[in-house]
C-alpha cells in the first residue's frame, strides 16, 4: 500500500494541508489488519506496560494513560484550576498560581519531561511547561501531584521548553516570542533594535528535584520553538531551534518565512554554566514567582524572586553558536548516541541532519560564515551528516528507537516516516488520522529507548470517532513498531490538546506510587488529627471549622452561630489510612469548588454565607455504604446575632466555653 | 532443649495467629496478625486496627482497643516465666523436669486458645443495639480456626509461625525428657 510518490514540491503545498487529509482518509479501515486487537487488549484486572504521560494543551493539565490499552488513567491537573478537586480553590493550593501577574489560573502546558540519570528515565519527577504566562512545573511521580511552578521572567510564550539534561542538571527553556527586555513601553515596530530572546537555564536540585532560575542567555530577538540538550558524547551542549529569523512583528505567517534557512542554536552550556559561576553575568532585577508545596503540611507557598543573572554571548566567547537550518525548522531532536541532531525545517521539502563530531570540528576550525551580534555562524555544509531527500511534507518532530531508526511525523502529508539515521534512507510511511504533531516512543529521546510503540497525536480529528458536536478530542494514534513496518493498532481520544508525551516502563513508576498520607506526618497548623480534635474557634468574622472525615460522618456536622459577613474557613482532615478512601466536601453556595481530601491530609475551602439559614453541607466522594449519611447542617443568622457558636456530631453541643 | 528454648522466644519475632478478611474492594485481604503482645497489618496497608473498627462499627462491633487487652500485657512475661523455668529444667536435668515444663505449656497453650476464643466471642456476639446495620439473628463470630463467611467477608483464622514455634519447643521438650538422661529423680 506505497502512497502515490512525491511531486510537484514548493511552498504552494501549504495550501493543501487542509485538503490533503482526504486522499489518506480511504485507507482508514484497511489499515487495521491481522491481530491489532491481541496487541492492545489489556485484561480486566491486568496492567498497561507502559504510562505514558501527555501534556493537556490549553488544558494546561497533564494526562496519563496506559499503554497499550490507551485507557486514561488520571488527569493531573498543573496551570490550570480544576474544581473537579479543588486545586486552586483550596486554600492550601491557591499559592501555585501565583506570578508576577498575580494569580493566573490558567495555561497552556506543551512540553512532557521526565527527569533522567545518565540519560535515562529515572521515574523520579515529571516537568511541564505552560506557555502563555512562562511557567515551569514540576510533578511528583509517586503521588501524581503538582509539587512546584516556577516562573521563567521576561520571556514571551515560553514553548521551548523544559528540555532537560543527562542527568536533570538544567531545563532549558527558550523563549518563542522574542520582547523588549527588561520590558518596556516601545513601538511594536521597533522590534529589531528593542526585541531580544532569552534562553533559561532552570536548575534542578539532584536530591529534591527543586527548580532554581540560575542564568538567563540574552540571544537575538527571534522566535526559539524547540530543543533538546545533547546526550553520550554530546553531553553539555543545547541545540535549539529558531523560526522568524527575519525578525518580523506582523503577519509572520508570511513575513517569517521568506528566509531560505533560519537557524540552529548550539550552546555549550557547561561554558555558560563555568562563566555564570566565575561571575561573570549581569545581575538584574525583575520580578518572578516560586511557589512550592509543603508535602507534609500539604499547603503550597509563594515567594518572589527579583533578580536574575543574564550572560551576554556577545562579550562571553565560545559560549553559542549558529548554523543555519533550512527554513522555519520546529522540532529539533538527537539520537540515542548523541552524534546525530535531527533540524528539520517544517517549510522544506528535506530534512538537515547534523553531525555532532562535525560541529565540533567546524567550531574547532572556526570554519565561520559570518556572524549574528557576535555568535558565529558555522559553515552549513561543513556541520551537516547529510540530507533526508523529499520524507514528505511538513516534518516535525522526530524520535527514535534504539536500532538506528528515527521516526519523524509530518503534519501536510499526515503521516509518520520511518528511517535509518546513518544512511539517511527511508524505510516505512504510515498515514496518521490526520495530521500529526508530536510523537512519542517510550524512552525515545534518551539513550535508551524502549522501542515497541509509537503515539502520533494528531491535530485533526474529523471523522474519527462520533461526532460531538463541532468541538471534537483531539486524537492519538498507537502504532507497533517492532517489525520493519509500522502496524497502526489503536486510536484513542485524549484530552485537551496533547502537544508532547512522554511514555516509560510502567515498572519504574508503579511500585513507588503512594497509596496514602501517613497521618502522623501531616503538619498541616489546622489539622484535627482525631475526632476528638474536632472544633470551631472565631477570630473576629473568620471562623475556622476544624472538621474531620471518616466512614461515614463529618465532625462536627452540626455548626450554628455563623454569621452573615463571616469568613467561614472549613479545614477538612481525612483521618482514614487506608488506600483508595478519600472524602469530599461541599458546601451549599460555595463559590468556589469542592474540596477533595486523600486519607491523612488536610485541605481548606473558604464559604462565605450568603443569606442567613441552615446549610448543608456533605461528602462528595461515594466513601462507603453510609455514603449518602455522611453530611451536615450550618446555620447562618444574621449578623449580631445572639446564637451562641456551637458545634458538634450527636448533638454533643460543644461550645468555647465546654471545650475548654 | 536449649533449641526449644530459644524458638519459645520467637513468640516475640512472629506473629503467632493471623485473621485474614477477603472482600472485593480488598485486594488481596485486611491481614490481621496477632503477636504475643500487639496487633500489626501488612506493610505500608495502614492502621490495620483502625481499618477493622471502621468496618465492625456498621454492625455495632466493639471498637478493638489494644491498650484494653490485659493478655498484650502479660503473655510476654508468662513467656519470659515459661524460659526461666525451662532454664531450671534444663539445670535439674532429669525427665521428670522436661515432662513437668511440656505439661504446664500445655495447659497454658490450652487456656491461651480457650481465652482467644472468649475474646473472639465477645467480638462477635456482644453488639451496639444503635448499628447502622443489623441483621436479624447474625453474629460477626469469626471462626477459631479455619475459614467462614460474615456477610461480604470471607474470613480465615490460622495459626502462625509464632505458634509452631511454641509447638516444636514443646516437642523439643518432650525429646529432651524422652532421650535424655532416663532418671526419674
Amino acid at each position: 500500500m506505497m502512497k502515490a510518490p512525491f511531486h510537484v514540491y514548493s511552498v504552494l503545498l501549504l495550501a493543501l494541508a487542509v485538503s490533503l487529509t482526504s486522499c489518506s482518509q480511504q485507507n482508514a479501515t484497511t489499515v487495521l489488519e491481522g491481530n491489532a486487537a491481541e496487541l492492545t487488549y489489556v485484561a480486566p484486572g491486568e496492567y498497561d506496560e507502559f504510562y505514558a504521560f501527555m501534556s493537556g494543551g490549553y488544558s494546561g493539565q497533564i494526562t496519563a494513560y496506559g499503554l497499550p490499552s490507551g485507557r486514561l488513567l488520571k488527569e493531573i491537573p498543573v496551570f490550570s484550576v480544576y474544581p473537579e478537586n479543588g486545586y486552586g480553590f483550596s486554600e492550601e493550593s491557591k499559592p501555585m498560581f501565583n506570578t508576577s501577574y498575580g494569580f493566573v489560573p490558567w495555561d497552556d502546558s506543551h512540553h512532557i519531561e521526565l527527569s533522567q540519570t545518565d540519560g535515562e528515565f529515572d521515574g523520579r519527577w515529571l516537568f511541564v511547561n505552560g506557555n502563555n504566562t512562562p511557567r515551569i512545573a514540576r510533578v511528583d511521580l509517586t503521588t501524581f501531584e503538582t509539587v512546584e511552578i516556577l516562573e521563567i521572567p521576561d520571556v514571551a510564550g515560553l514553548h521551548c521548553a523544559p528540555f532537560i539534561t543527562e542527568n536533570s542538571e538544567y531545563l532549558v527553556s527558550g523563549t518563542r516570542f522574542s520582547v523588549p527586555i527588561p520590558q518596556a513601553d516601545v513601538p511594536i515596530t521597533s522590534f529589531k533594535e528593542n526585541f531580544k530572546g532569552l534562553i533559561n537555564y532552570v536548575a534542578v536540585d539532584q536530591e529534591s528535584g527543586e527548580m532554581s532560575l540560575a542564568f538567563q542567555i540574552e540571544m537575538p530577538g527571534f522566535n526559539y520553538d524547540l530543543a533538546r540538550n545533547g546526550k553520550g558524547k554530546s553531553h553539555g551542549w543545547s541545540f535549539l531551534t529558531t523560526y522568524n529569523s527575519e525578525q518580523a512583528h506582523t503577519l509572520l505567517e508570511v513575513n517569517a518565512s521568506q528566509k531560505d534557512k533560519d537557524l540552529l542554536a548550539i550552546i555549550d552550556w557547561k561554558k555558560a554554566e563555568e562563566y555564570f559561576k566565575a561571575g561573570r553575568g549581569t545581575e538584574r532585577t525583575t520580578s518572578y514567582y516560586h511557589n512550592q508545596l509543603d508535602e507534609s503540611s500539604g499547603i503550597a507557598a509563594s515567594t518572589e524572586m527579583t533578580t536574575t543573572t543574564i550572560l551576554d554571548p556577545a562579550e562571553l566567547p565560545d559560549m553559542v553558536y549558529f548554523i543555519p537550518v533550512p527554513k522555519s525548522p520546529h522540532g529539533c531532536d538527537i539520537d540515542p548516541t548523541g552524534e546525530y541532531i535531527v533540524g528539520n525545517g517544517k517549510l522544506s521539502a528535506d530534512m538537515s541532519i547534523y553531525s555532532f563530531d562535525k560541529l565540533m570540528a567546524t567550531i574547532e576550525a572556526k570554519d565561520f560564515d559570518g556572524d549574528i551580534n557576535g555568535i558565529p555562524i558555522l559553515n552549513y555544509e561543513s556541520g551537516l551528516h547529510g540530507i533526508l531527500k523529499k520524507p514528505g511534507l511538513g516534518p516535525l518532530h522526530t524520535e527514535f528507537d534504539g536500532k538506528g531508526n528515527a521516526y519523524t511525523t509530518f503534519f501536510i502529508s499526515s503521516e509518520v516516516v520511518k528511517w535509518d539515521v546513518e544512511k539517511l534512507e527511508i524505510l516505512d510511511r504510515q498515514s496518521t488520522f490526520y495530521s500529526p504533531g508530536h510523537l512519542t516512543i517510550p524512552g525515545g529521546e534518551t539513550k535508551k529507548p524502549f522501542g515497541k510503540y509509537l503515539v502520533a497525536m494528531n491535530k485533526i480529528t474529523k471523522d474519527r470517532y462520533l461526532p460531538t458536536g463541532p468541538e471534537l478530542a483531539h486524537s492519538a494514534q498507537l502504532f507497533d513498531i517492532t517489525g520493519d513496518k509500522m502496524k497502526l493498532i489503536l486510536d484513542f481520544p485524549t484530552k485537551g490538546e496533547p502537544h508532547y508525551a512522554q511514555a516509560i516502563p510502567a515498572s519504574m513508576i508503579q511500585p513507588n506510587s503512594k497509596k496514602f498520607y501517613a497521618i502522623e506526618e501531616n503538619t498541616h497548623p489546622y489539622a484535627s488529627l482525631g475526632e476528638g480534635q474536632a472544633k470551631v474557634t472565631r477570630e473576629g468574622n473568620q471562623v475556622h471549622v476544624y472538621m474531620t472525615a471518616i466512614r461515614s460522618h463529618l465532625a462536627p456536622d452540626n455548626i450554628e452561630g455563623i454569621q452573615m459577613g463571616d469568613e467561614v474557613y472549613f479545614h477538612l482532615t481525612n483521618l482514614e489510612q487506608d488506600w483508595d478512601v478519600p472524602h469530599g466536601f461541599a458546601v451549599q453556595g460555595a463559590n468556589n469548588a469542592e474540596l477533595l481530601v486523600m486519607p491523612g491530609q488536610t485541605k481548606t475551602l473558604k464559604w462565605e454565607p450568603f443569606r442567613p439559614g441552615v446549610f448543608a453541607f456533605y461528602c462528595t466522594d461515594f466513601c462507603s455504604a453510609l455514603h449518602q449519611e455522611m453530611s451536615g447542617y450550618v446555620r447562618v443568622s444574621p449578623k449580631g446575632s445572639d446564637v451562641e457558636l456551637v458545634w458538634g456530631l450527636n448533638d454533643e453541643n460543644k461550645s468555647a466555653q465546654t471545650s475548654r | 532443649m536449649g533449641l526449644g528454648l530459644l524458638l519459645l522466644l520467637g513468640v516475640f519475632l512472629f506473629p503467632i495467629w493471623q485473621i485474614t478478611l477477603e472482600a472485593a474492594q480488598f485486594p488481596g485481604g485486611l491481614r490481621l496478625n496477632i503477636w504475643i503482645n500487639r496487633f500489626s497489618g501488612d506493610e505500608g496497608g495502614g492502621d490495620i486496627i483502625k481499618n477493622i473498627n471502621i468496618l465492625n462499627h456498621y454492625i455495632g462491633m466493639q471498637y478493638i482497643e489494644p491498650d484494653s487487652i490485659p493478655e498484650l500485657q502479660y503473655f510476654p512475661y508468662v513467656i519470659w516465666a515459661m524460659f526461666g523455668l525451662g532454664v531450671v529444667s534444663m539445670v535439674i536435668d532429669r525427665r521428670w523436669a522436661y515432662f513437668t515444663w511440656s505439661g504446664i505449656m500445655i495447659v497454658l497453650c490450652l487456656l491461651g486458645v480457650y481465652d482467644f476464643y472468649l475474646w473472639l466471642y465477645d467480638y462477635g456476639h456482644n453488639l451496639d443495639p444503635m448499628a447502622p446495620i443489623k441483621i436479624e439473628g447474625m453474629v460477626y463470630m469469626p471462626p477459631l480456626f479455619g475459614e467462614k463467611d460474615l456477610l461480604n467477608f470471607y474470613v480465615k483464622s490460622y495459626p502462625r509461625l509464632g505458634t509452631i514455634l511454641v509447638a516444636v519447643s514443646m516437642v523439643l521438650s518432650f525429646v529432651a525428657g524422652w532421650f535424655g538422661k532416663n532418671k526419674l529423680v
